[in-house]
């Protein structure tokens, strides 16, 4: 799909985003953020609650273009989302749900992409019957069945008790490696970031910007506990900079 | 079931013997009915006068929930088309139903279309209203999923929002049948040759008791099959999916 030099890339550049509220006063939410993002690479925005994450992400996947500025999408090929609710259609089945975001993928994809987030066995429920744990790794899978170049997840674990959290990390990274996209994780969750981004951003508080990019050491495999630790701390650092 | 069949059967009853210690002429027992419709049924009148009624009534309903789900959709997406049509939908909820079938005739004439717009246009507002309520009650979290997953504006109509308007657009149905069959027999019993409406206009100007039963029981028991057998199981098949209450 991609020939060297060719590579796909993710460029995001939000001179100014805000809000009205309801008395008319405009509130900025985003403020001189940028960050850029080469194809294979999973980023994680860093930010505390209520700093507009959220609404970056919702910039970057097309679905508020009321922004000053510029964000420059993978030309080609499709975006995979996962949102902060599952969101998925409740009248029709784990599978009819995947196969409608994604009509072109195969019988052997959607079954392979099943078997690797635990999910053969509930293809025919609908989500109602899904516990929360299963309708995300639901939502994991329409996302990944689209093949996508760009793949936005906005705190995809939210709300997940911690060892269930842990267990669908491991199983998305495993995932996110055996693909060539360009992956955006939005977090607030330090260990989150460092299990699975190669570059964390670490933002500020409203109107949010970037106070700081930290790589994180790549294979993560090769990854010492110690060195893991020195990268939480450098993002507390900045989180406390900011 | 059994339950409702015994009332049913006690309900007969006790009009059998109201009719027994009442007038014969005011309150005809049961029998005395049946036997009136079977020789009604016999002619041809019977059947010949359910079946134009039934067809008014379809004929109004097709057009009353059409029409009416579009305006309401327009007007649960548009807040300006909202606005603007809110007062119209306001006065045609407001407006007697008697009115607006006078003025049909005298505008429109004592024809079939005067006589099915009528009916329609008093169904009109309710199915307006009750699907305006589904539209606003729409998820756009369901709709950006839709938009980021790149499902096309009629992928989106069918699988997004269809499913979730299917239960307002059921009890418009439930409601609107129940109202649509009602106005119809008023509509015939003012202006047309024909029609159980008709058939009770003729028994009424007879005192015939046991004819205006005989016509207004087996459109009775119809309506109800149709609600039954038709409106109730399309509810159940568009809410299937919810999980059930324990």
């Amino acid at each position: 799909m991609s020939r060297v030099g060719d590579r796909a890339r993710l460029e995001a550049r939000v001179a100014k985003k805000s809000f009205r509220t309801a008395s008319g006063q405009s509130v900025p939410v985003i403020a001189d953020l940028s960050f850029a993002l080469e194809e294979g690479e999973t980023g994680a925005l860093i930010g505390p609650s209520g700093c507009g994450k959220s609404t970056l992400m919702r910039i970057l996947a097309g679905l508020d273009r009321n922004f000053e500025g510029a964000v420059q999408r993978p030309a080609h090929g499709r975006v995979g989302m996962v949102f902060q609710e599952p969101r998925l259609l409740p009248w029709r089945s784990v599978e009819d749900n995947l196969r409608l975001a994604a009509p072109d993928a195969t019988e052997d994809e959607i079954a392979r992409l099943f078997d690797a987030l635990g999910l053969s066995e509930h293809r025919t429920h609908f989500p109602g019957e899904l516990s929360i744990g299963l309708a995300r790794r639901a939502a994991l899978a329409r996302a990944f069945a689209v093949r996508p170049t760009l793949l936005l997840l906005d705190e995809p674990f939210v709300s997940l008790d911690a060892p269930l959290a842990r267990q669908l990390q491991r199983d998305l990274a495993r995932l996110v490696e055996s693909r060539r996209m360009i992956t955006v994780l939005v977090t607030h969750d330090v260990d989150e970031a460092i299990a699975l981004a190669d570059q964390i951003f670490v933002l500020s508080a409203r109107p949010a910007h970037v106070v700081g990019e930290i790589k994180v050491k790549s294979p993560r495999a090769a990854m010492t506990a110690e060195e893991a630790k020195a990268v939480a701390a450098r993002i507390e650092a900045l989180r406390e900079l900011s | 079931m059994t339950l409702r069949l015994i009332s049913l059967l006690a309900l007969l009853c006790l009009w059998q013997v109201a009719a027994h210690f009442g007038n014969p002429r005011l309150l005809p027992g049961p029998l005395v009915v049946f036997a009136t419709m079977k020789a009604e049924a016999a002619s041809g009148a019977l059947f010949a006068a359910l079946g134009i009624t039934l067809a008014r009534v379809a004929a109004a309903f097709v057009l009353a929930m059409a029409a009416g789900s579009a305006i309401g959709y327009a007007m649960g997406r548009s807040a300006l088309f909202d606005r603007a049509a809110d007062p119209w939908i306001i006065v045609l909820l407001n407006l007697p139903a008697l009115v607006i079938i006078v003025l049909a005739y005298i505008w429109v004439g004592l024809n079939e279309a005067a006589a099915i717009g009528a009916v329609a246009l008093n169904k009109l507002p309710v199915t307006v209203v009750t699907i305006r309520e589904g539209v606003r009650a729409l998820d756009t979290r369901l709709d950006e999923m839709a938009v980021v997953f790149g499902f096309s504006p009629s992928k989106r109509l069918v699988h997004v929002v269809a499913p979730q308007l299917a239960p307002y657009f059921a009890a418009a149905t439930r409601a609107g049948l129940s109202l649509v069959w009602k106005i119809v027999l008023v509509v015939e019993l003012m202006g047309r040759p024909n029609g159980v409406g008709f058939e009770i206009n003729t028994a009424f100007q007879l005192f015939d008791v046991p004819l205006l039963l005989a016509y207004a029981l087996p459109f009775t028991a119809i309506m109800l099959v149709i609600e039954t057998l038709m409106v109730q199981p399309f509810e159940r098949h568009v809410s299937r999916w919810r999980p059930r209450a324990a």
